[in-house]
């Protein structure tokens, strides 16, 4: 056995921002900032209100292009023009409204936008069963159980429809997830769910950057956190060489 | 976990228990009409109302026509939207489909007539259609206020048209068709049949009527799972023109005349029918055999209130009340389904 001596931790970035930059009108919402990430790690994006986080990570899901910079993906530099190129590359994003349709099933939301269809006669018909097993599996596989999966996702609680939009983005082979404030809306009970949710990614090898107002959860999950005030980049460090204190002096400029 | 645990079965059931009601209540309201005027006309009659196929048959054709126009009404409220338009695009389609009729027949082909005249119903229908689309999909004007202009619109545009009267029919092929029968069955019956087959199966099985369902229950989801809303949306709109201006054609075949007024009336009628059949108007909900039901139910309190000799405006007291029930079921399951705070 070779011994990786002196290899880093992680071989090769899975997603690099180098340097992007966003204005809207005459606000200048993300200046050069630039994130590193790695298979296998959760990265926390921590900041207060406006301080480009949201417009970081829609760059990275191909909701807005960047005015500035590059985006590499394992290297290679992509272009991402709306949210369906960012997907085929395997990053998937969860907004805080999770983006579900409430009056759908488990297997409808899992598939909302690729629903499978078999022939008969040519006649194209949306596969329900296959659905339904499919979203079952994927779902049973992460260790949620739901077991109404053919109500409305109207009448499921909050860690459950959580749930559903991870299950949803892992059934579709995300490689980098994107989390928009997983645990804000949830009971204790449930954010503990998700929080061992996504350390079970992180086992599996995505990468996981997560926003998070909730600093007991940066530190519960991350690896590592990017701080960013007022649209730029203020700090980046590794969770065990920094503690709670520092990285709120960081995020309000004390 | 507890208490959520504890809570949860509960809820389920009641909401459960709610969602049957509300998806059955369409059939229980139609069971329960049979029932009484059946009663009712053997009481007072010594008749039947339900075994007697003159009545079945009427009450079918008397549904073709709102049911018509509630088949496209059904995807756009499903959308989260309404179509206001449909009623004069109705009569639009009835007017141009009679002119172009009575301009061809005259070259003596009566079925390449018909043909184009079929045609010409439809293509005109789709222009209202499409500017509903267009106002809505892209220029973003509620569907509510977009439908309405073209409601006027088109209203001016088929009296128009119809030079402020009727327009009857020369030659007598599109007439026949329209008031003839196929194997004791009446042709415009038949063909509504079909039209409803396809619309089942557009709403219920393929990824376009799949997509409605999301642009209803969460447009923003829709967007985000890179479903393509504003072609969407235009097709809606365009289906519910078409869907209206079959409604046009049968009518000119029915009465061999169009008329711009045709479906005036109706309006209202296929929007309730609709509602009635479970779709709620927030969007996101309803089938084609629910407004089937719903479109059936009016046809038969307006029937049913002439066969047993009510007076005639009780009908409109009657559908009203029907109404109400339905969006109160409605709103009662939505309020459990959630957190119990929409009301």
């Amino acid at each position: 056995m070779e011994p990786e001596d002196n290899a880093p931790q992680h071989p090769a970035p899975l997603l690099e921002a180098d340097k992007v930059s966003k204005r809207f009108g005459g606000v200048h919402a993300l200046k050069e900032v630039s994130l590193t990430l790695f298979p296998g790690e959760v990265l926390a994006l921590a900041g207060d209100n406006g301080a480009g986080k949201s417009t970081l990570i829609k760059i990275i899901s191909g909701v807005h292009p960047p005015d500035g910079g590059v985006l590499r993906y394992e290297g290679k530099e992509i272009k991402l023009d709306n949210p369906h190129q960012a997907r085929a590359y395997g990053i998937e994003t969860i907004y805080q409204d999770l983006a579900l349709a409430d009056n759908l099933d488990v297997g409808a939301n899992v598939f909302l936008g690729r629903e499978p269809v078999r022939r008969f006669f040519g006649l194209p018909f949306v596969d329900r069963g296959k659905m339904r097993t499919e979203a079952e599996k994927t779902l049973e596989a992460l260790d949620i159980h739901i077991h109404r999966h053919s109500l409305p996702i109207r009448s499921l609680s909050g860690g459950q429809r959580q749930s559903v939009a991870i299950g949803r983005a892992i059934h579709w082979k995300a490689r980098v997830l994107i989390m928009d404030e997983p645990t804000a809306a949830l009971g204790v009970p449930e954010q503990r769910k998700v929080m061992e949710l996504i350390a079970n990614l992180k086992q599996s090898g995505v990468g996981v950057i997560f926003i998070s107002h909730n600093l007991i959860d940066i530190f519960q999950v991350s690896d590592r956190i990017i701080v960013l005030r007022r649209g730029t980049k203020v700090g980046e460090v590794q969770k065990t060489e920094t503690n709670p204190d520092a990285i709120v002096k960081l995020m309000v400029g004390g | 976990m507890v208490t959520s645990a504890a809570v949860a079965p509960t809820e389920q059931k009641q909401a459960s228990w709610l969602d049957f009601l509300a998806t059955f209540r369409a059939w229980l309201f139609l069971a329960i009409l049979l029932v009484t005027f059946e009663i009712w006309a053997r009481a007072a009659y010594n008749t039947t109302f339900l075994f007697n196929p003159f009545n079945v048959k009427s009450i079918a054709l008397f549904t073709v026509t709102p049911l018509l126009l509630a088949l496209g009404q059904t995807f756009v409220i499903i959308s989260g939207g309404i179509d206001l338009s449909v009623g004069f695009t109705m009569g639009l389609s009835a007017v141009v489909t009679a002119h172009v009729y009575n301009w061809a027949v005259q070259f003596g082909n009566p079925p390449l007539s018909l043909i184009m005249a079929v045609i010409a119903g439809l293509g005109i229908a789709i222009v209202p259609g499409l500017i509903n689309g267009l106002l809505i999909a892209d220029l973003r004007v509620p569907p509510f206020i977009g439908t309405l202009g073209m409601y006027g619109v088109t209203r001016g545009v088929a009296f128009i048209l119809a030079k402020g009267t009727t327009v009857p029919l020369q030659g007598g092929l599109m007439g026949e068709i329209g008031n003839g029968e196929t194997i004791g069955f009446p042709n415009l019956v038949l063909l509504t049949i079909l039209i409803i087959l396809a619309m089942h199966y557009l709403l219920s099985q393929t990824r376009y009527g799949q997509h409605v369902y999301a642009v209803g229950g969460n447009v923003n989801a829709a967007l985000r799972a890179g479903i393509n809303v504003r072609n969407n949306t235009l097709a809606l709109y365009v289906l519910s023109a078409l869907s209206a201006g079959c409604a046009g054609i049968f009518y000119t075949a029915k009465f061999n005349a169009g008329a711009a007024q045709a479906g005036e009336p109706v309006l209202l009628d296929s929007i309730a029918a609709v509602v009635i059949g479970g779709a709620s108007l927030f969007g996101g909900s309803g089938t084609v055999i629910g407004t089937i039901i719903g479109a059936l139910i009016i046809a038969v309190i307006q029937y049913g209130l002439v066969f047993v000799n009510v007076e005639p405006f009780w009908q409109f007291v009657a559908v009203g009340v029907v109404i109400i029930i339905s969006v109160l079921v409605d709103q009662i399951q939505k309020g459990i389904g959630t957190d119990g705070t929409r009301g």
